[in-house]
């Protein structure tokens, strides 16, 4: 907007010290990301220099005290856990955004909303203890044990879903009055111009929103951790219970040393891959390319 | 309506025929050459002017050629604008305003403007005044209100604000905005005053208050006016600079006085202009 | 012809409203579930007695005092340096550098990952670099540092958007008056963000005060009373999932320390966004 010509700040002393603090600030806040990934890496590679990559895929389990660094149980822990409650939150929060902006009265409507609001505020750790004292004795009684893939799939689903609502709710407020108003005046009735106008229009807002809802979903710790059962292993059916990568580090840093501590910050580095590789994918979206 | 509308400035009122001494002409600003670049698309191309001290210089023409860029330009408030480079030389009283070694906040205190919208800062009346000119050095709490107190009245804004000097700034109407920020921008007595289409955004009454206001500055100030209001003009200005959009950037035309140019234009495009058929 | 095509749209806009309807049914009734049952369990727990005296046997008696105030030391840590850098920050991203400006863009980008760094990987790098490298141990002092790299691209986002919402006109108007950049910034334009920085501000305690992972291996789990920066201290979130994961008998505790941290968020978010409306307000009446 504004920018700072070499010379808008010439001669005087304050301007330029000023400006040296402030970049000198941004740079703190900037390398926070740098020094993140080298302290993971740092941390990291002992274990990838004598174990290496391979083994943290070929390992027949993982059982660090004996030298068994297996991860794949807990990515897949993960990718259930994140697939499953993205499946899920999708549509209900693009579809709660949409009660909001197109179906709900506007006394309804503006509740609606704040409770939304409210809801993305809310720790995970409640969540998670709500789910571990009423969801999981619930799906016990169905099929035990109770802390199952299927209860991280409902609790993760929950927590993700303001965050997908709020983000469809942005973007469907974007699209331009015009739009609706020409829906309109060719007759066409209210579901027919969200699906053919409004979706459309609002696509990159609600992609952006996905990937916001994936980043969350993958990076969840606690509330997982308090209701999957947390045994290392490749779940087989929803009832099972299972441990994603997030809960394997909360669980075991407390005791780890050594190279099992450093094979925790190994996927502390694959958590930050997943959620690069996201930030990429929204980058690309902004940037128009999903358009066409 | 124009003999009854009061004067508040301290100067007479000139007839367009008896203008006053200022108009011995003695150069104050010279533009050579001047182009201005957004990115790559050219604003205006090789304006080489004069504007004569004391005098009121009308630039005239189109929206898009280049007239409000070319009075940002005399003061640096290019530099605010990313992407935006000058060529060419300014020199204001001698000051090479492009050298980069100017100290540029020296040099808008020499050159005050005056913006189309009126621009009051979120503040009380007051504080609009008073922070300028804390920030101009004067501390003295008398000496400030003094020169408050003179700013005001120079507007003839004074007796209209005395009473409620703390209210905000933004309750005013558009014409007391306009000339509180003309009182903002004369209290630190600059030596030029550029206007960009001060009038446009009021109502026809207070485009008449502050059209006299600029009258009254002739010959204490060096005033540049961008005006779309070819009427106003021809009322308010000794010399008059036509702008014109060629080849997809911003051109001076014609420049002279502004009886030259309204009466004798010499440009076939200045003739369709003043007599109405373009523009 | 004409007449079944109008059926068949009839059919999918009913299909739709009930589907929309449902959704935003199911989505209010699953959180007034969620709350009734927080507030069913949890209201009988709550004394003045629960919310000052320290806890006993490991947490099933007792109350929360302490951990109380080791919250709010460990969010005091880390709005002292995070609200300083994130406000500069921001300051420099919308008042001093252009979108094409390559200290801008990097700087922007890493925010942009640093926004996205799941919560376990900063207690991970906290625990490595405050707790081990830099000698800090477990304490406070790690925790609040830890939390204050997390709420950082938050603060920092909505603090530029302040800026960004000042009109460009006050930059302008007061360069013309030849006013220093310094000064544009302290008088104009800082007070007309403020708005921007309270809504992050709010956001970021918000964060800070519902984060659990991020802490378990910076400010630990001692449950004492904190007596300075450098002790280890539990936070609200730590001590409810402690109760409720490792300490059989500690639900009814549990129940009363999350309704106090829901009160509590809810109160948090209130207050500003009340602040917010009325500092607004003032902001044109009187200044």
């Amino acid at each position: 907007m504004i920018s700072s010509g070499s010379n808008t700040l010439s001669r005087w002393p304050t301007d330029r010290l000023l400006l040296w603090l402030l970049r000198g600030v941004a740079t703190i806040a900037g390398a926070i990301v740098l020094l993140i990934v080298v302290f993971l890496v740092v941390e990291a590679l002992p274990v990838l220099r004598h174990v290496g990559v391979a083994r943290f895929f070929t390992d027949p389990s993982w059982h660090p005290a004996e030298g068994f660094y297996n991860l794949t149980p807990m990515l897949w822990g993960t990718l259930f856990a994140m697939v499953g409650s993205v499946l899920i939150a999708t549509p209900l929060g693009i579809l709660s955004a949409v009660f909001c902006h197109y179906y709900a009265p506007p006394a309804i409507a503006r509740p609606y909303r704040r409770l939304i609001e409210l809801l993305a505020g809310i720790p995970s750790v409640v969540y998670g203890f709500w789910g571990l004292v009423v969801l999981v004795p619930l799906i016990g009684a169905i099929r035990p044990p109770g802390p199952s893939l299927l209860a991280g799939i409902v609790i993760l689903t929950i927590m993700i879903l303001p965050t997908i609502a709020l983000m469809a709710d942005a973007g469907l407020a974007n699209v331009p009055q015009q739009y609706l108003r020409g829906a309109a005046a060719l007759g066409l009735p209210r579901w027919a111009t969200i699906r053919g106008v409004v979706f459309p229009a609002a696509k990159s807002g609600l992609f952006t929103g996905v990937i916001l809802e994936t980043g969350r979903a993958i990076g969840e710790t606690m509330a997982i951790l308090m209701v999957c059962g947390n045994v290392v292993q490749t779940p087989h059916s929803l009832f099972d219970p299972m441990r994603t990568l997030t809960a394997n580090i909360a669980l075991e840093m407390a005791y780890a040393l050594g190279d099992h501590r450093a094979a925790l910050f190994v996927s502390g580095l694959v958590l930050m891959g997943m959620i690069a590789a996201l930030v990429g994918a929204a980058d690309w979206i902004s940037r128009g390319r999903i358009y066409g | 309506m124009r003999p009854s509308a009061p004067t508040p400035g301290t100067q007479p009122w000139f007839p367009l025929d008896e203008r006053p001494a200022c108009c011995v002409p003695k150069p104050f600003i010279d533009v050579e050459q001047l182009s201005l670049h957004y990115g790559q698309k050219p604003a205006f191309h090789n304006v080489t002017l004069s504007i004569n001290q004391g005098c009121i210089t009308a630039l005239a023409g189109p929206s898009g050629c280049g007239k409000t860029s070319f009075l940002t330009s005399l003061n640096r408030l290019t530099d605010l604008i990313p992407g935006c480079r000058l060529s060419g030389r300014i020199h204001l009283d001698g000051l090479n305003v492009l050298d980069s070694h100017t100290d540029v906040i020296h040099l808008r205190r020499r050159v005050g403007m005056i913006f189309q919208k009126p621009n009051p800062f979120p503040l009380s009346i007051r504080k609009n005044l008073e922070f300028p000119l804390r920030e101009h050095g004067l501390r003295d709490r008398e000496q400030i209100a003094i020169t408050i107190e003179t700013g005001l009245r120079d507007v003839g804004l004074w007796d209209e604000v005395k009473d409620r000097l703390n209210s905000p700034a933004l309750a005013l109407s558009g014409g007391q905005q306009q000339r509180l920020c003309m009182a903002r921008a004369l209290m630190l007595s600059p030596e030029v005053l550029l206007m960009d289409e001060p009038c446009s955004a009021l109502d026809p009454l207070s485009s008449g208050v502050v059209e006299d206001l600029i009258v009254g500055l002739r010959g204490r100030y060096t005033v540049l006016i961008v005006t779309h209001n070819l009427a106003q003009a021809r009322r308010i200005a000794d010399y008059a600079a036509l702008f014109w959009i060629q080849n997809g950037a911003g051109q001076l035309i014609e420049a002279g006085t502004a009886k030259q140019i309204f009466e004798a234009p010499r440009e076939p495009l200045t003739t369709a202009y003043v007599s109405g058929m373009r523009g | 012809m004409v007449k079944t095509m109008a059926r068949n749209l009839d059919g999918r806009e009913l299909l739709a409203l009930a589907l929309v309807w449902s959704a935003a049914t199911l989505v209010t009734a699953t959180f007034c579930w969620l709350f009734g049952d927080i507030l069913w369990h949890g209201l009988s727990h709550i004394s003045w007695t629960f919310l000052t005296a320290p806890p006993r046997n490991a947490g099933r008696e007792g109350g929360i005092g302490p951990i109380l105030v080791s919250t709010a030391l460990i969010l005091g840590v880390c709005l002292s340096v995070s609200v300083p850098i994130g406000v500069g920050t921001a300051i420099l991203l919308a008042e001093f550098t252009t979108d094409a400006s390559l200290f801008g863009r990097l700087t922007r980008r890493s925010l942009d990952v640093l926004s996205g760094v799941p919560s376990i990987v900063f207690g991970l790098f906290g625990n490595a670099f405050f707790c081990k490298t830099l000698g800090l141990g477990f304490s406070i002092l790690s925790g609040g540092l830890t939390l204050a790299c997390m709420v950082l691209p938050i603060l920092i986002r909505s603090t530029e958007e302040g800026f960004r919402a000042v009109p460009t006109g006050y930059r302008l108007s007061a360069a013309a008056l030849g006013l220093s950049r310094t000064t544009t910034l302290v008088h104009l334009l800082f007070p007309a963000a403020v708005p921007g920085l309270l809504v992050g501000l709010v956001l970021g305690v918000g964060r800070a005060i519902a984060e659990t992972a991020a802490l378990i291996f910076t400010s630990g789990y001692v449950d004492r009373m904190p007596e300075s920066l450098l002790d280890s201290g539990r936070a609200l979130s730590i001590h409810i999932f402690d109760l409720s994961m490792n300490v059989p008998g500690g639900d009814p505790n549990a129940y009363a320390s999350t309704l106090v941290l829901v009160v509590l968020l809810l109160a948090i978010n209130g207050t500003a966004s009340w602040l917010a409306e009325r500092w607004l307000h003032q902001r044109i009446v009187t200044v």
